[in-house]
């Protein structure tokens, strides 16, 4: 048994990283069609710094990601204290209502938001990616922080109080910091969802303005380049950093 | 030290009335434990004089101090939670500053108080353990020192023994008393264990429905209880009704109870409270009272035997005796069980 679930284990790690690393190596091929034998050559980077539709697309995925992330954990985050914390009309509903959209696939939430933001006057761009993606991340982090919030029994609040607290210093004392590996997981999360975004973000964005995942889509249709591969190792190993830094300290699935 | 007082207290939640019309007073320096079965309304009136709860009717006094409309913080109070509640993120040392810290005492005066309040708890030295590396029962006495380091007007526990193991409990009962009684400080100690009641306390208020329908010192309502409720929750009791017949009560079966209290008028219908271990096993000498009684089923527990009996029309009793000589009377004998007049307590329905 021991055994299978090792070979089970390794097959998942190769199917999940063998794909990554040809992706990352393919970036210092010479050849641009992808021909062995492989070719050390930092060429698709060099032309990857003169490709601007690249590096703007990368750039507004990026700060769109750190704004949904921002936004999404701030609203979430409340959004969840709420829902455990306080009895009010309608809760239930509200927790139920959180989660369709997690499993509602992503094309027809796209197809509505675009359908909808064309009806109000929303319109397409920047604004409508951050609305978009704040509501997709938005669930998430209710979820994630949520899950935390139920290992913060709320007793400890009730015992800063007790020796003098007032809600606020007993929140800002007590639950903020026990609570803040779970916020900064959800922001990370928040983060990946909209760094991720496809769909939505192909509908949502307009001509002058379009994510990573969008403009490779279409640099794809056009011709594929390493390039691609180059700016996709570049942002891997800029999520990776940011996700091991967190797993350094926040530590999940470890015991408390 | 300072007293506290519930005056007309009345809780609902929704349309559910928790408590209704509840007036007692917790004397200075007292331990007073509030028991009762869950739903009984027990944690709500401490909640209430804690100040998470705010009472619907009536008021709150702690000293001379009317704190209803003062909020938990501003009370001054120690309190011992269920679940221990240390705040996990933060060592022994730091939780049990935290209290003196929102006083504005920090710094060495704060070090020397909580070494102080360590002491207290037999904890010296463990400072700077984080809780989740301490026992059960020594995250009890962190919890027990930050409560007392404050040198709050009144400690209130909220069951917090129930989740220790039977020794450490016993333990942890023992130390409570010692420190209760070396601060002199007023206790309210919320529990369901009707050992714990009798063992720590000066007087025992026992709620049932929202209500106190009985309080005073353990001997006292465990020896009268005045309800049935009360003679059944703590302790252990055998009914017998009958109705009043000249200053002695005859039960259906023909067989004559007699008591020491006083009665209801001829021919009224009464309850009669008899504890299990009151009553014994006779032979040819005659007690005042006498009731032939089948045994049922015997459980031998070591130092106390427990039979379970059946009168002749059906009503059950129990009988303890201590184990004395290793005699266990059999399944299926009919004994006699006798018991002094003074056992025989009318109670209320």
């Amino acid at each position: 048994m021991t055994r299978l679930g090792h070979v089970f284990l390794a097959l998942i790690l190769i199917f999940l990283y063998t794909p990554i690393l040809v992706l990352m190596a393919m970036g210092f091929n010479e050849s641009p069609l992808y021909e062995l034998p492989f070719q050390f050559s930092t060429r698709w980077y060099r032309a990857l710094m003169g490709n601007q539709e690249l590096l703007t697309s990368s750039f507004n995925s990026l700060v769109l990601a750190l704004i949904t992330s921002v936004v999404a954990t701030a609203l979430g985050t409340i959004a969840a204290l709420a829902l455990s914390r306080r009895q009010f009309r309608g809760r239930s509903l509200l927790q139920l209502l959180l989660l369709p959209p997690i499993a509602i696939p992503w094309l027809i939430t796209g197809t509505a938001m675009l359908i909808f933001f064309y009806w109000t006057g929303i319109g397409r761009g920047m604004h409508a990616l951050v609305i978009g993606h704040v509501a997709l991340a938005v669930p998430y982090v209710v979820l994630v922080v949520g899950t935390g919030l139920r290992t913060v029994r709320s007793d400890l609040e009730e015992a800063a109080m007790s020796l003098g607290s007032t809600p606020i210093h007993a929140f800002y004392a007590i639950t903020l910091p026990l609570l803040f590996p779970s916020i900064l997981g959800a922001a990370l999360f928040a983060f990946a969802v909209s760094l991720d975004q496809f769909v939505v973000s192909y509908f949502l964005s307009s001509p002058g303005y379009t994510t990573l995942p969008v403009q490779i889509y279409s640099a794809i249709r056009k011709g594929f380049t390493p390039e691609i591969n180059a700016i996709s190792t570049l942002l891997l190993l800029g999520s990776m950093t940011v996700i091991l830094i967190f797993a350094r300290f926040a530590k999940p699935g470890a015991p408390k | 030290m300072t007293s506290v007082a519930v005056h007309a207290v009345a809780k609902r939640f929704g349309s559910v009335p928790v408590l209704s019309d509840i007036s007692t007073t917790f004397a200075k320096g007292t331990f007073t434990s509030l028991l009762g079965p869950s739903g009984s309304g027990k944690t709500t009136l401490l909640r209430i004089v804690a100040g998470f709860v705010a009472p619907d009717e009536g008021s709150v006094t702690i000293g001379d101090r009317d704190v209803t409309g003062i909020p938990v913080w501003g009370r001054n109070i120690g309190m011992m939670f269920q679940s221990y509640a240390l705040f996990p993120h933060m060592s022994v040392a730091r939780n049990v500053a935290f209290g003196l810290n929102r006083r504005g005492i920090k710094g060495s005066e704060a070090a020397q108080a909580v070494a102080e309040a360590l002491e207290m708890v037999h904890l010296t030295g463990f400072g700077d353990r984080m809780p989740k590396n301490l026992s059960g029962g020594q995250q009890q006495r962190v919890a027990l020192a930050r409560a007392m380091v404050i040198k709050p007007s009144v400690l209130l526990l909220d069951e917090p023994l129930s989740a220790l193991d039977r020794r450490l409990r016993q333990e942890m009962q023992v130390e409570l008393l010692r420190i209760q009684r070396e601060t002199g400080l007023t206790t309210i100690f919320v529990t369901h264990d009707q050992e714990e009641a009798l063992t720590l306390s000066d007087r025992i208020a026992i709620l049932d429905k929202g209500r106190i329908v009985q309080s005073g010192a353990p001997a006292e309502v465990y020896e009268c209880p005045q309800t049935r409720f009360a003679a059944e929750f703590l302790g252990d009791s055998n009914f017998l009704t009958g109705t009043v017949e000249q200053g002695a009560v005859r039960l259906a079966d023909g067989t004559v109870v007699q008591t020491t209290s006083p009665l209801p008028a001829n021919g009224a219908k009464v309850t009669l409270a008899v504890r299990p271990e009151k009553m014994s096993p006779v032979g040819q000498d005659a007690p005042a009272n006498r009731l032939a009684a089948r045994i049922v089923t015997v459980i031998y527990a070591g130092p106390v035997l427990s039979y379970l009996l059946e009168t002749a029309d059906g009503t059950k009793v129990k009988l303890f005796v201590a184990n004395r000589d290793g005699t266990v009377l059999r399944e299926g004998e009919t004994i006699t069980l006798g018991w002094a007049a003074e056992h025989s307590i009318p109670v209320l329905d």
